[in-house]
């Protein structure tokens, strides 16, 4: 079986799986539930001077018959007094000593920092992550995402908690920012030993249109929320490979943002992930879904060859690169397998409608099976995306294959578009069809 | 012991007829509804004899506007809720689904537009907008589907609308053929009671038309006239011994048992003669009366018979069991029914040949006769220049629904010799466009 076990900025840790501080991580009684269930570490519900919540606090967005692919709330951080806390974080780690418990915090002053991290370290927590990320209640009161936002005061706080700490020291990124580099950056300056990201996205959940309140309602009223779930994930993947890649960063991540199952968990460590926190997905479905988790990261490992999650950190990272270097002389074009089309003819109507033309009906084909128009074809995916049956519409190369020519190159060549009317636009011949062949004939004539 | 038991109450007897659509809950619906791929130019929708534009309708009820799906079917076909449950869905639009294709269950369409109708009938939200008073009447012969959509569509346009009806109730064979488990007579009624208060069209009960005086007076006092008359009494198979007790039309046994419910006569063992669909509603309906053995035997082969494989199966379900190529000869009995004599027949060039020698007696004390209805020729007959095709069906315009007497428009079983309520439904409609441009 390969080794699942990871070390993150001096944490060791059984597995890449964590908890992320949520309401998942609030007491010792589900940290412990977890552990046994399998997970490999916790980022405890973030301590601080205990608050008091509202209720209700959770807004959820549905896809059709999909339950919660987004989950919005309002909740702020513990409300249990700190030594309720402490205890509990001391009575997990006797009995689960190998598995790493991280204190998540959010207090105000230097004296209160530098206090909370001596309690909690003396607890037995094997880590800090300082969240400053919380978009909601907290940045209200100059916490949370109101420091993640301002780069400067994320350093100078770091630097006092570097001042006592005498673990690890994680800086939990809020995504509310234009760009997520600007407080990694400020993290690793201030001395900070690893990064998480992200925390949740401000948000407006929806609205109920009959009281014109939105959600989550609390008497009649509402507030902005922090937004995560599988929708969130693309927003996150691509902020985890933004500091990943970028060389002012330079320290371990832990990976947040909408993980459900192995593949999720997988796409992140190939990102530059070394661990995973996992909220949302544990607050739909419990602790259980470790199960799948663990079986599909070690098949995974096990079919591609990898003894450790070590050897898989950031391996997709060299094949990201900025636009302008990728290959403008690579083609594919559409293809579609007859004996599996269904004949829905949505790949048609997302063609012709959203896209470029490419897809013909066939009229006098009972079974309405569609064909590509290989001309009109510009081999944007959209039609494969769209149809509902596995690998009946697959994207085929067309081009010798050996060419490479990228925007960057064109430029340094000079031979890029450069006025409105250039020959050199990538449109120029491809056909496009009359305005007014939109209409019925008898709409035709003006 | 059968599965039936005798149906000794009301309550035993809907029991006995569980509906074999019930109604969804709103999380079943919204399961269903969320998977529906909103195919372009959808082939359920060409599938719809009245083309209700399915994938928007069930894409309304996913995006939590019930009434607006209500109104998108109802657009199309105003007995939305009864086509619902009662549509052979199967073979039409359900049929058609693409994931069909791909193995996958289609779309339960049926019980979605069932399940939207119902909530515009039980909130009595009304649709549509008539148009004011045209100051033209129309009379119309029959308050089946077809005769009630066509009094629906002209009350739009602003017409007056008479319909006379033989009967006490409204709906025609909906009420008194339609199997009690594919709807009950309160569901139907119910829905016809939404739209007559929405359309405002007046039924006149116990009302047949028969006479030429009859149709003289409705031609001097109306400027046209719709006939959704229907087909009439099961015809004959011209056999020895028809006139026993106990043998009795399929049709006549139907309307008897929608009517008398747990109260109704059935043998102990029942023999229905027929193939098509009211063969099968027959056996499957004296079974669930608790007839001990119910045989299906039809003169041709399995694959031969008009019935949906469906209703067939429906109808073995229950412990009818099937006997095939076995034309009766003769029904045996003194007074009562004891037995049906049948040959053995073979299907050469596609007629039934019988089997020198093959005879055989099955005893039974019941037979059910689903061998066809006869059309309404003693009325038709009374019309001028009323023409039928070979079939005794009146000969109309696809288009318009007109007849070869121009005041006249027909629809339903009359011209279609007897198909499904959604194809009734779809030419009254059509009929009253065709009246209305009839009568500019």
């Amino acid at each position: 079986m390969p080794d699942l076990s990871v070390n993150f900025a001096g944490i060791q840790s059984p597995n890449p799986f964590w908890l992320a501080s949520a309401p998942p991580t609030n007491s010792g009684y589900q940290v412990m539930k977890a552990f046994d269930a399998g997970w490999g570490g916790a980022v405890w519900k973030t301590m601080g001077i205990p608050i008091v919540n509202v209720s209700s606090r959770y807004g959820g967005v549905n896809y059709k018959d999909k339950r919660l692919v987004g989950l919005n709330n309002i909740e702020l951080i513990t409300d249990r007094p700190l030594k309720d806390n402490l205890r509990d974080i001391e009575e997990v780690k006797k009995y689960f000593p190998n598995h790493p418990v991280i204190a998540s915090l959010m207090v105000d002053s230097r004296d209160e920092w530098q206090q909370i991290i001596k309690d909690v370290e003396n607890a037995g927590s094997d880590g800090l992550e300082l969240n400053f990320g919380c978009p909601h209640g907290m940045c209200e009161r100059g916490m949370g995402s109101a420091v993640g936002q301002e780069p400067k005061i994320l350093e100078r706080i770091t630097a006092w908690v570097k001042e006592v700490a005498t673990t690890p020291v994680i800086v939990k990124l809020t995504p509310n920012i234009t760009d997520i580099r600007e407080p990694a950056r400020a993290a690793r300056a201030g001395g900070s030993d690893a990064i998480s990201l992200i925390n949740t996205i401000q948000s407006l959940v929806g609205v109920d249109i009959d009281n014109f309140v939105p959600y989550p309602v609390v008497d009649g009223l509402s507030t902005n929320g922090g937004y995560c779930g599988p929708a969130i994930k693309p927003i996150a993947l691509n902020m985890v490979k933004e500091c990943a890649m970028d060389p002012g960063v330079g320290i371990p991540i832990s990976g947040i943002g909408g993980i459900e199952n192995w593949r999720d968990v997988v796409e992140y460590l190939l990102l530059g992930s070394t661990t995973i926190q996992v909220c949302t997905a544990v607050m739909h479905y419990g602790f259980g879904i470790v199960r799948e988790l663990t079986a599909g990261l070690e098949q995974y490992m096990l079919d591609k060859g990898f003894n450790s999650v070590d050897q898989m950190i950031g391996k997709a990272l060299p094949n990201v690169k900025p636009w302008e270097h990728l290959n403008l002389e690579y083609q594919v074009k559409a293809q579609i397998e007859d004996e599996l089309c269904i004949g829905c003819q949505l790949c048609y109507i997302a063609c012709e409608d959203g896209a470029h033309q490419a897809i013909r009906l066939n009229e006098n084909n009972e079974l309405r099976i569609p064909s590509i128009i290989e001309e009109n074809c510009v081999g944007c995916n959209l039609c494969s995306l769209v149809c509902p049956v596995d690998n009946c519409i697959s994207m085929v190369r067309t081009d010798s294959g050996k060419k490479i020519e990228t925007w960057h190159q064109r430029t340094e060549k000079g031979s890029i578009p450069t006025t409105w009317n250039d020959k050199r636009a990538g449109g120029v011949g491809h056909w496009i069809p009359e305005p007014k062949d939109a209409l019925k004939q008898d709409k035709k004539e003006l | 012991m059968p599965e039936f038991r005798r149906p000794k109450s009301e309550a035993d007897f809907h029991k006995n007829f569980e509906q074999i659509k019930p109604l969804m809950s709103k999380t079943e619906a919204n399961q269903e509804s969320g998977r529906c791929l909103f195919c372009y130019d959808a082939p359920c929708v060409k599938a719809c004899p009245t083309s209700i534009d399915i994938p928007l309708f069930i894409r309304q009820i996913n995006n939590g506007n019930l009434s607006g799906s209500a109104k998108t079917i109802y657009a199309a076909n105003y007995f939305g809720r009864i086509c619902g449950n009662v549509c052979p869905t199967e073979v039409l639009c359900e049929g058609a689904c693409v994931f069909e294709k791909q193995n996958i269950r289609p779309i339960d369409i049926g019980r979605l537009q069932t399940y939207a109708t119902y909530n515009s009938i039980r909130n009595n939200k009304k649709h549509f907008e008539l148009a004011a008073d045209n100051g033209k009447k129309v009379a119309i012969i029959g308050a089946g589907p077809a005769g009630i959509s066509c009094a629906c569509e002209l009350r739009k346009l602003g017409f007056t609308v008479d319909i006379f009806e033989a009967k006490s109730q409204p709906s025609g064979l909906t009420i008194y053929g339609v199997a009690p488990y594919k709807i009950t007579n309160e569901d139907v009624l119910e829905e016809v009671a939404y739209l007559q208060e929405q359309f405002q069209f007046k039924i006149h009960y116990n009302s047949a038309i028969q006479s030429k005086k009859d149709l003289a007076r409705l031609d001097s006092e109306y400027d046209a006239i719709f006939l959704g008359i229907g087909l009439g009494s099961t015809s004959g198979i011209g056999i020895k011994g028809e006139n026993l007790d106990n043998c009795i039309g399929a049709v006549e046994f139907i309307e008897n048992m929608k009517m008398e419910k747990h109260d109704t006569k059935i043998g102990k063992n029942v023999i229905v003669l027929g193939g098509g669909n009211t063969a099968m509603d027959a056996a499957s309906e004296a079974a669930r009366l608790g007839a001990e053995t119910v045989m299906l035997c039809y003169r041709r082969s399995k694959i031969e018979m008009r019935a949906y494989w469906f209703e067939y199966d429906l109808a073995k379900s229950v412990g009818t069991r099937g006997v095939f190529n076995a034309a009766p000869l003769e029904i045996i009995g003194t007074s009562h029914v004891e037995g049906v004599k049948f040959a053995q027949t073979e299907i050469i060039d596609g007629k039934v040949k019988i089997l020198p020698g093959s005879e055989f007696i099955k005893p039974c004390d019941m037979v059910i006769k689903a061998t066809g209805q006869e059309t309404q020729v003693n009325l038709l007959n009374q019309i001028d220049k009323i023409k039928l095709d070979k079939n005794g069906c009146i000969s109309i315009n696809l288009e318009t629904g007109q007849t070869t007497n121009p005041k006249y428009f027909a629809g339903g079983d009359a011209i279609n010799g007897g198909k499904e309520v959604v194809n009734a439904a779809a030419d009254g409609k059509k009929a009253a466009t065709g009246i209305n441009q009839f009568l500019q």
